[in-house]
């Protein structure tokens, strides 16, 4: 997908300014915030639960090579197919063989982060491929023509009355306004995709090197049609997705389900090992897994490492101010919020996606939700850090900066302007002690007034108090 | 394995390898980390399930699903009948492998296979319900088709409560002993649910629209 975190200025002023997603954004905002504590609040061992999953993802991360090797050793035993993708292109391509190979036509597809990173569905829509998601919310992304706004809920910036227009024009059918017509309408729409299917496509949230299994947790049994009923099924996944065997899985599980839904579980969990067996009367002939690497192993070797730790479980993105107020599509890529912020700049280049980590208020409430325990505003202070050591920021910012070391390495001149300041901005305050318009930040005073100094600054309130004091 | 793909499978473990700073792993790290993936880490589970029975009952019905108790595995056929009757439903069924040997009351036309598009009620066996989550857990294979949990618009399970297990990790170890994975291990645990559009919470998204479980017997201690 076309990449356009360049200009989040701009996008960000349209999300704030769009109510429909305002309204989409406060619901989501609470279903999932409160869902999440609650679920929580009945597990007593959740904190420790967040610490073995950090842990269990840092021993994989520390022996990522050889949790890969036995996992691709496991698949194959089972009779199924691994494939390595250095990059976007070769993931996207390997999947365009496998196509090509088995003659498909029609391509069901689950829920993906991978395949949006990767760009799959555009290049398997230009090789000629109908191309259908699935999820409901991605369905619904899809006939809009847009990118994900969440990673778990795609489509949480449509209303319902968008919806139901999409629907009315995409389908020839008379207008339903009903959420559970709509739903209804999609179901009936999507089974003869899923039976006519040729190839399924679906994630994989974790990958099993004991078993050789894929695991996809869903909640309306979507990717289990996509991987059940066609001929082929590829699971598109990242090579941070490995873990050693069946008791990891349960702690990632239980952390997953609640911090991204507020559940104990999701509705369906399902473990893949391979294709069809003998007697078998369902599942798919053949069983392929692309693992991509794509800017991963590179994040490895560096301060970000920790990121590779990443569920997906979009906790972080549920409770940032700056995504509840902007919504996803301002990030410009398929990863939005905090989890985003980081990976954007990694996967896209710390120039193309400069304004990402630069949106954050530093709050740290997405570290304190994290599953996890990434710690996420650390890592955007620190692609601060590199942005500014490789002079991506303004021009301006530069030479602002510059002057103020040079005035602030001056202690005396350094409190005159702040006594000069103090007294102007005083002045500027008049009797309402409130600054309407400000010359050079009118930015800042657009929205609200700037409340006005007393006059004298703090050094000088010190050295007139101390005395009095002792 | 095609030149390409070789090459691209050395070049991201030769990523790897050069990110964490050393060569291929030594054979004593390696047999270490075999052993890991052999041995069970003994991480934290939530708190014990008390009665296994009324635990998943009231996870799976949270989810919107349904339990009721039968008598006994004889009543099962009986109470088929009579649901289809209570929802109204025409009396036909596909049925799992497992329970090809029930003899259906009179008038209830069913098949042993997997299910189709135009099957309305799928009634199937699980392997065991793990009370925790309230998950069914289906083993693929003849005795109880993948297709049953997803294709149909009402499932129908029979469940022995002798089976039923706390942990999601005591349901791995059934699995272990059974001789390793099937094709697919579907952990059920409601109807298919969506909630995207505008976060309303809807069910029969794809999958079956209502679960019903009948549940006999009493749990192992």
């Amino acid at each position: 997908m076309r990449m356009e975190s360049p200009r989040f200025k701009e996008a960000a002023v349209e999300g704030l300014n769009n109510k429909h997603l305002r309204m989409a954004l406060a619901r989501s905002r609470e279903g999932f915030i409160g869902g999440r504590q609650r679920a929580i609040d009945l597990v007593p061992e959740f904190e420790r639960l967040r610490e073995e999953a950090r842990s269990i993802k840092n021993h994989v991360l520390d022996n990522l090579d050889h949790y890969l090797e036995r996992y691709e050793a496991a698949v194959t035993a089972a009779g199924g197919h691994v494939h390595w993708a250095r990059d976007a292109a070769e993931a996207r391509q390997i999947v365009l063989d496998i196509c090509r190979r088995v003659g498909a036509r029609t391509i069901t597809k689950g829920k993906s982060m991978v395949s949006e990173e990767i760009g799959l569905n555009p290049a398997l829509i230009e090789a000629g491929y109908e191309v259908v998601e699935t999820d409901l919310g991605e369905y619904i992304i899809q006939l809009a023509n847009e990118p994900p706004s969440h990673v778990v809920g795609p489509a949480l910036h449509k209303t319902r009355e968008q919806v139901s227009e999409l629907f009315a024009e995409h389908h020839q059918r008379p207008l339903k306004t009903g959420i559970p017509e709509l739903v209804a309408e999609a179901r009936e729409m999507l089974r003869e995709k899923f039976f006519r299917a040729d190839v399924g496509i679906t994630g994989g949230n974790f990958l099993i090197a004991e078993t050789g299994t894929s695991v996809i947790v869903t909640n309306e049994g979507n990717g289990d049609l996509s991987q059940t009923l066609p001929r082929v099924h590829i699971v598109t996944s990242g090579i941070e997705r490995v873990l050693p065997n069946l008791d990891d899985l349960s702690v990632l599980l239980r952390v997953l389900a609640r911090s991204a839904t507020g559940q104990d579980t999701e509705t369906y969990t399902t473990l893949s090992t391979g294709p069809r067996r003998p007697g078998d009367p369902d599942g798919p002939e053949e069983y392929h897994v692309v693992l991509v690497d794509n800017g991963r192993s590179q994040m490895l070797g560096g301060r970000f490492r920790e990121m590779l730790r990443c569920i997906r479980c979009g906790a972080c993105l549920n409770h940032c101010p700056v995504y509840g107020s902007i919504g996803g599509h301002a990030y410009g890529w398929v990863y939005p919020g905090p989890m985003g912020s980081v990976l954007t700049p990694l996967m896209q280049g710390l120039d193309n996606a400069y304004d990402l980590p630069n949106a954050c208020t530093l709050n740290g409430r997405c570290g304190s939700v994290c599953p996890v325990k990434i710690p996420l505003p650390e890592m955007l202070r620190e692609l601060r850090h590199l942005q500014h050591r490789n002079r991506l920021g303004p021009r301006l910012q530069y030479r602002a900066l510059g002057l103020w070391r040079w005035v602030a390495l001056r202690p005396g001149l350094y409190q005159f302007g702040n006594r000069l300041a103090a007294r102007m901005l005083a002045w500027m305050g008049g009797k309402r002690r409130r600054i309407g318009s400000l010359p050079i930040a009118n930015g800042w005073t657009a929205m609200r007034d700037l409340p006005a100094p007393e006059g004298q600054t703090f050094i000088e309130q010190w050295q007139a108090q101390r005395g009095k004091q002792s | 394995m095609s030149g390409n793909q070789q090459s691209a499978r050395d070049a991201v473990l030769g990523r790897i390898r050069a990110s964490l700073g050393r060569g291929t792993t030594d054979a004593a790290t390696a047999a270490a980390l075999d052993t890991r993936i052999n041995t069970r880490p003994g991480h934290t589970r939530p708190a014990q399930c008390g009665e296994f029975v009324d635990l998943f009952k009231q996870r799976f019905e949270a989810r919107g699903g349904t339990v009721t108790r039968i008598a006994s595995r004889e009543d099962f056929p009986r109470a088929v009948a009579d649901l289809l009757g209570t929802l109204g439903l025409p009396p036909r069924i596909v049925v799992g492998g497992a329970l090809a040997g029930i003899v259906w009351p009179q008038g209830i036309e069913h098949e042993v296979r997997r299910a189709e598009k135009t099957d309305l009620v799928s009634v199937s066996a699980c392997q065991l319900a793990i009370a925790e989550t309230g998950s069914l857990m289906f083993c693929a294979g003849p005795e109880s088709p993948t297709t049953h949990n997803f294709v149909p618009d009402y499932q129908i399970v029979l469940l022995d409560a002798g089976t039923m297990v706390c942990h999601l990790e005591d349901a791995w170890e059934v699995l272990r002993a059974r001789g390793g994975m099937p094709r697919a291990v579907n952990l059920v645990s409601g109807p298919s649910r969506t909630g995207d559009i505008e976060q309303t919470i809807q069910l029969g998204a794809h999958g079956p629209r209502r679960v019903f479980v009948m549940v006999y017997g009493t749990p192992a201690a």
